[in-house]
């Protein structure tokens, strides 16, 4: 360095900037600055906002029904076959108030717990894996993403030879079908980790686990939550299609009652059971959706 | 306001740094037998065009990366860097992002709400703890930044341009700020900006630096008594000409 700026440098202090009075001007203009950049976001009432999001479904659902009916009334099928609404829905409050119809619900909703905690178990344990060893990741990262494709029901006759007509052959295909999306979720939340945010963890001097436990983990969750979600819904059709395929004694859960339903020729039922399918899939959905949101809305990654 | 010490040794010490990105006939140059000591205690602008290397030289005395000639010595001290960007955690609230750099500086647990409170104290944010980093504006974020650095404790903070994306009014007070924050705290603070008026404003010294590859082209010294004014006189004689310095080094590369 050059000698007179060295010494040139000790030249430019000045008495003042240090003062109590200066320094108290400084933070009232700063905190006046804050009040003014900080808007106070005044949001609608709790009602509101049900009422916000609940009448797009009960119009969409008035909709559906409508068009049915109409269907049904241009008498393109007979009503023992394709029943309107008006017979569905005395079904189906009858057959909320039976017994067998809630221990066959419970059945079904064990299958499809049980089932989807082994796929998030075996999915963040393939995802965490792959996402961590370069060499698993260029051989399995594109297998993986395969397995999405492939429809679960492909999966039933190899699951039968496995382990016969079982439960073990349900909630293996359950698993092949959300395991996937789950590990895929969390590679994509931890390619995805923002690289400036990588830096300033590697500057706070977070390594090893401390980096997984405090950055890339939680910066991954909101990706990984889209996977459960995306898993749900491949874990439900799966478990469907496998209580069509795999009858095991004499409980009637969901899968059954349909087939049931339409060895019958009980169409009204069929039908009311398909609702129930369709609810229980549209509102366990619904539940990850709102933890999605609120887990983006809270990082500012959405309007709330 | 305290006399920057510039006796002691170089807390940093650059030395015929060199740094290409790539290899063979492909690689990028992006320093050039760059050297540079800075003194315990020193406030240095660095300077310069695009291309020139800055945040690459930051990189290197950060430790994020190696040069691939010469050597970066900093002597054990704790260095911290912030970028343009706040780069806080979105998923924890102020408080927390400023609590876990206590944390893994091994703060204990006991201690670190109190350090956390006094840390957003002196950067003016004592209420805005439990906020979320998207609720706060950009240059309130960037004063977390701030604190989010100084609880690393660090001796040396090198900032890239860390007030490049703010509004000139809030700009302006936050180098008021920082001027306050690096007399109190002792720090040597490697600033990095393309703004030259924002250079001589902050800095002891000014280092400009050529562009592709960068190299040190020429040192200001900075003799103006503190506190400074972006808009006096002053300032503006010694940036208008250090931006004819700059503008002769960016117009090489036109023809």
């Amino acid at each position: 360095m050059d000698p007179d700026i060295r010494t040139s440098m000790g030249s430019g202090s000045g008495p003042a900037a240090g003062s109590p009075m200066a320094d108290s001007a400084i933070s009232r203009q700063i905190a006046g600055l804050d009040a003014l950049e900080m808007v106070a976001r005044s949001r609608p009432g709790p009602l509101r906002r049900v009422w916000a999001s609940l009448w797009p479904v009960l119009a969409a659902v008035a909709i559906a029904v409508g068009v049915w009916e109409v269907v049904v009334l241009s008498g393109w099928k007979p009503t023992y076959v394709l029943p309107g609404p008006a017979d569905v829905f005395p079904q189906l409050w009858k057959d909320v108030r039976e017994s067998a119809f809630w221990s066959g619900l419970g059945l079904t909703m064990r299958r499809a717990m049980i089932g989807f905690a082994l796929a998030i178990i075996v999915g963040a344990a393939i995802g965490a894996v792959v996402s961590r060893v370069r060499f698993l990741r260029v051989a399995f990262g594109s297998l993986i993403t395969g397995l999405q494709t492939m429809p679960s029901i492909a999966w039933f006759p190899l699951a039968i030879l496995l382990f016969q007509i079982s439960e073990s052959a349900i909630l293996f295909v359950i698993v092949l079908g959300a395991a996937p999306s789950i590990a895929n979720g969390l590679i994509a939340g931890v390619d995805y980790t923002p690289p400036i945010l990588l830096r300033a963890g590697k500057i706070l001097g977070l390594r090893g686990i401390a980096l997984y436990r405090h950055l890339i983990l939680p910066a991954s969750l909101p990706a990984f939550v889209t996977g459960l979600k995306q898993g749900w819904a491949f874990a439900w059709r799966s478990l469907m299609a496998g209580e069509l395929l795999v009858i095991i004694g004499h409980h009637t859960s969901l899968g059954v009652r349909l087939e049931y339903a339409r060895e019958n020729i009980d169409a009204p039922d069929m039908i009311a059971t398909m609702i129930v399918i369709l609810v229980i899939g549209i509102v366990i959905d619904r539940l990850f959706s709102a933890a999605d949101r609120t887990l983006r809305a809270r990082r500012g990654l959405e309007p709330s | 306001m305290r006399t920057p010490v510039s006796t002691t040794a170089p807390e940093v010490r650059l030395t015929e740094v060199s740094k290409a990105y790539g290899a063979g006939g492909n690689a990028l140059l992006a320093l050039d037998h760059v050297s540079l000591d800075v003194p315990g205690g020193e406030f240095v602008c660095i300077l310069g065009a695009s291309g020139c290397g800055k945040s690459t030289l930051l990189s290197l005395v950060a430790g994020l990366d190696r040069p691939t000639l010469g050597s970066v010595d900093v002597g054990g001290a704790r260095v911290g860097l912030m970028f343009q960007e706040p780069a806080l955690f979105p998923w924890l609230t102020v408080s927390g992002n400023v609590e876990l750099a206590l944390r893994t500086r091994g703060v204990a647990k006991a201690e670190r709400r109190a350090r956390t409170a006094e840390l957003l104290e002196s950067v003016h944010l004592g209420g805005f703890g439990v906020k979320r980093p998207h609720e706060l504006s950009g240059g309130m974020r960037q004063r977390v930044a701030i604190a989010r650095a100084l609880a690393q404790d660090s001796d040396v903070l090198l900032m890239d341009e860390p007030f490049g994306a703010l509004d000139a009014m809030t700009r302006d007070l936050l180098h008021d700020e920082l001027e306050r924050i690096w007399s109190e705290r002792s720090l040597t603070v490697m600033f990095v900006t393309h703004n030259v008026r924002e250079a001589v404003r902050l800095g002891n010294r000014v280092v400009l630096l050529s562009s592709r590859p960068g190299k040190v082209v020429e040192e200001f010294a900075v003799p103006l008594d503190r506190p400074r004014r972006i808009d006096s006189a002053e300032v503006s004689r010694l940036a208008a000409s250090i931006t004819d310095r700059l503008r002769e080094e960016v117009g090489r590369h036109g023809s």
